[in-house]
C-alpha cells in the first residue's frame, strides 16, 4: 500500500517529477562544467547561449510543426537588441540588457512568425530562410548601428546585482547562464504542458483535427513564435553580455541550421532532447575539433548520420531504446513467436 | 426547432459533380442517417457542410445564423461538430489528452499557459466519464496510436460528444468497429442529449434501423430519397440508384 502511495500516479506529479528531474540535471552538469572546467567556461557559456537558441527552436518546431532554416533571426534580435542598448544607449546593468534582449527577441519573433506563418510545408522553409537572410542584409546595411561586417562592439556590461564582475575567466557570465537556463527550462515546461502547449501538440500533429475541435491555428503559432522569440533573445543577450561583442554571425543562416541539426540531434519535441543534443553535439565538436584539426567535420558527420539512422527521435530516446534492448535480450526464449 | 438548413448546395470537382443542389434541414431532435452507394458525394456533403470544402453554389443557416462563408472552427464554435471517417486522433498524445484538448477547447481554455492542462480536475474525470462510457476505461492513458483502430474510432466519438454538439456529423462512426463494439456506439449515441440534430452517415442498415428515424439517399450528388427507415429498404428509385451506381 505505501508503495504505491509513494509511486506518483497522477499525470501531473508524473510530469513535475520529470521537471524537477531536469533541473537537477542542468544544475549538476552546470556545477561540474564549474568544477571540472575552469578554462573553458567561456565555451561552456556560449553552449549556454546555443541552448537556449535550441530550446526556442524546439517551441516552434519539435512542439508546433513549423519548418524553420530561419530561427537564427530571433536569437541576433536579442542580441543586437541588447547589445545596441549597451553601446550606444550606455545602459550597463546585466540584467536590463537581458530583459532587452527578451524584448528584442520577442518583437523579431512574431514579426518573423507573421511571415513564416503565412505559408506551410516548403514554401515555409524557404521563407524562413529569406527571413534570416533579410536580417542579415539589414544589420549588414546600418552599420552605425550594429557595426556592419566589423560587429558590434562596446559592450561593457557592469557587475550583477552590482557586485559580480564579468571577468577574465567567466565564472560570472556562467553562472548567470546557469541560472537563466534553469529559470527557462522550468518555464518552458510549465508552457509545454499547460492547456495552450497541450494545443500546439495538436497542432504539429492535424491541423485539420484541430480545426476540427474550433480552434484557431495562427494566433496560437504567432504567440508560440513570440514565446520562442523571447527565449532566443535571451540567448542572444547572454552572448553579447558574455562576450561583449555581436556580430553578423549571430543571426546568420549557418547558425540557423546548426540549431535546428542539435534539435534533430537530441530530439525535436523534448525540452531535455533539445538540451542534451545541444551539449553534446557542442561538447563532441569541440572536442573533436582539438584533437583532429583534419579530420573533425567527418567525425561530427559521422555521429550525425548514427544518431538519425539508429535513433529517429534524437538522443533522448536512447534510455527508453536500451531499455528495451535489455528486455528484448532477458526474454530471448519468446523471440520467436 | 431548425438547428441546420442546406439550401441547393452544388459543387464539382473538375468535371465531377459531387454536390448538385442538395437541400436538406435538421431540427432539433432529429435523427438523420444519410446513405448512399460508394463515391456518391456523402463526405464531400459533410465537407461542405463543415467548411472544409467551400460550395459552388448554396447557401448553410447553422441555427439562423449564414454560415457560407466561415472558417471551419468557427462553426465548430457555435456547435457543427463532425467525426472523420478516416480516425483523425493526436497519435502521439494519451487517449486522455485527446478528449481533455477538446474539452479544454470547449471551454475556451486553451490560451491558458502556465499550469499544468490537467489541473481542473472536473474536466479531466468529464474526459475519462466519456472514455468509460465508450469502453476506453482502460487505455485512457496509452498513446493512440498504440491502440487498436476500433478504439481509435471510439476515440473521434468520445471527442465530438465531449465537444457538447448542437449538430452532430457522423461519418460512418461503425466503419472498422468491431461487432462486439457497436453497441458503445449505439449507447454512446443513444446519451447524447435528446434536442440535439444528428446526421449519421452509416452503410450498415442494422444501425441505421436502430438509431435513425429519418433516412436520406444520396446517389451521384444528388439527394434521391427523404423518408422513413422502412420505406427506404422497399423505394425502387433507392434501389434503381444503387443499382445503377454499382452497374455502371
Ligand atoms: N478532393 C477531391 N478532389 C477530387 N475528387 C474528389 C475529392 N474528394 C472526393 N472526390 C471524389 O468525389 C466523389 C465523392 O467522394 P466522397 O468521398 O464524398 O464519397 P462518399 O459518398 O463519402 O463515398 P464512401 O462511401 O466511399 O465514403 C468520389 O468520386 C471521389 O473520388
Ligand atoms: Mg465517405
Amino acid at each position: 500500500m505505501a508503495a504505491t502511495k509513494m509511486a506518483p500516479r497522477s499525470p501531473i506529479a508524473r510530469d513535475r517529477l520529470v521537471t524537477a528531474g531536469g533541473l537537477a540535471a542542468i544544475a549538476a552538469a552546470g556545477a561540474i562544467g564549474l568544477v571540472l572546467f575552469p578554462n573553458d567556461l567561456g565555451f561552456l557559456t556560449r553552449v549556454l547561449a546555443t541552448a537556449l537558441l535550441v530550446l526556442s527552436l524546439d517551441l516552434v518546431t519539435g512542439y508546433c510543426g513549423v519548418a524553420t532554416l530561419g530561427h537564427a533571426a530571433l536569437f541576433g534580435g536579442g542580441a543586437y537588441a541588447s547589445g545596441m542598448l549597451a553601446a550606444h544607449g550606455g545602459i550597463q546593468d546585466p540584467l536590463v540588457l537581458l530583459a532587452a534582449g527578451l524584448a528584442g527577441g520577442l518583437v523579431t519573433g512574431l514579426v518573423s512568425g507573421l511571415v513564416i506563418l503565412r505559408a506551410t510545408g516548403l514554401p515555409q522553409l524557404v521563407l524562413s530562410i529569406a527571413v534570416v537572410q533579410l536580417a542579415s542584409a539589414l544589420a549588414n546595411k546600418l552599420s552605425g548601428w550594429t557595426g556592419g561586417s566589423d560587429g558590434l562592439s562596446g559592450i561593457s556590461p557592469g557587475p550583477l546585482f552590482g557586485r559580480f564582475a564579468f571577468d577574465l575567466w567567466g565564472q560570472t557570465g556562467y553562472l548567470l547562464g546557469v541560472a537563466l537556463l534553469l529559470v527557462v527550462f522550468a518555464a518552458l515546461r510549465a508552457l509545454v504542458l499547460s492547456p495552450f502547449g497541450l494545443l500546439c501538440r495538436g497542432i504539429r500533429e492535424d491541423v485539420i483535427r484541430v480545426g476540427a475541435l474550433g480552434a484557431r491555428v495562427r494566433p496560437a503559432l504567432v504567440a508560440m513564435y513570440g514565446i520562442s522569440g523571447a527565449v532566443a533573445g535571451l540567448g542572444g543577450a547572454l552572448s553579447a553580455v558574455t562576450t561583449g561583442v555581436v556580430g553578423l554571425d549571430s543571426l546568420s543562416f549557418e547558425r540557423s541550421a546548426s540549431a535546428l541539426v542539435m534539435l534533430v540531434f537530441g530530439g525535436a519535441g523534448s525540452l531535455g532532447g533539445a538540451l542534451v543534443g545541444t551539449v553534446v553535439f557542442q561538447v563532441f565538436e569541440h572536442a573533436v575539433s582539438a584533437a583532429n584539426p583534419f579530420h573533425w567535420l567527418t567525425l561530427v558527420g559521422l555521429l550525425l548520420i548514427a544518431v538519425v539512422l539508429f535513433l529517429p527521435r534524437g538522443l533522448q530516446a536512447l534510455p527508453a531504446r536500451l531499455a528495451g534492448l535489455v528486455r528484448r535480450r532477458a526474454a530471448p526464449a519468446r523471440g520467436g513467436a | 426547432m431548425e438547428l441546420l438548413r442546406v439550401e441547393a448546395l452544388t459543387l464539382a470537382f473538375g468535371g465531377l459533380r459531387v454536390a448538385r443542389e442538395i437541400s436538406l434541414a435538421l431540427a432539433s431532435g432529429d435523427r438523420l442517417a444519410l446513405i448512399g452507394p460508394n463515391g456518391a458525394g456523402k463526405t464531400t456533403f459533410v465537407n461542405l457542410v463543415t467548411g472544409q470544402l467551400a460550395p459552388d453554389a448554396g447557401r448553410i443557416v447553422l441555427a439562423g445564423e449564414d454560415v457560407t462563408r466561415m472558417a471551419v472552427a468557427a462553426r465548430v464554435r457555435r456547435g457543427l461538430v463532425r467525426t472523420f471517417q478516416i480516425s483523425r486522433l493526436f497519435r502521439d498524445m494519451s487517449v486522455r489528452d485527446n478528449v481533455l484538448l477538446a474539452i479544454l477547447q470547449r471551454e475556451g481554455r486553451t490560451a491558458r499557459a502556465i499550469r499544468h492542462a490537467a489541473t481542473d480536475r472536473t474536466l479531466v474525470a468529464e474526459a475519462d466519464a466519456h472514455l468509460e462510457r465508450l469502453g476506453l476505461g482502460e487505455v485512457a492513458g496509452d498513446r493512440v496510436g498504440a491502440i487498436a483502430y476500433g478504439q481509435q474510432r471510439l476515440v473521434e466519438i468520445a471527442i465530438a460528444v465531449a465537444l457538447r454538439p448542437k449538430v452532430l456529423l457522423l461519418d460512418e462512426p461503425a466503419a472498422g468497429v468491431s461487432r462486439a463494439e457497436q453497441p458503445r456506439i449505439v449507447a454512446a449515441l443513444a446519451a447524447l442529449p435528446p434536442d440535439i440534430a444528428v446526421l449519421m452517415i452509416e452503410h450498415d442498415m442494422d444501425l441505421v434501423l436502430r438509431l435513425a428515424r429519418r433516412v436520406v439517399v444520396l446517389a451521384a450528388g444528388a439527394l434521391v430519397f427523404d423518408g422513413s427507415p422502412e420505406a427506404v429498404v422497399s423505394d425502387p428509385g433507392v434501389r434503381a440508384a444503387y443499382l445503377g451506381s454499382y452497374g455502371t
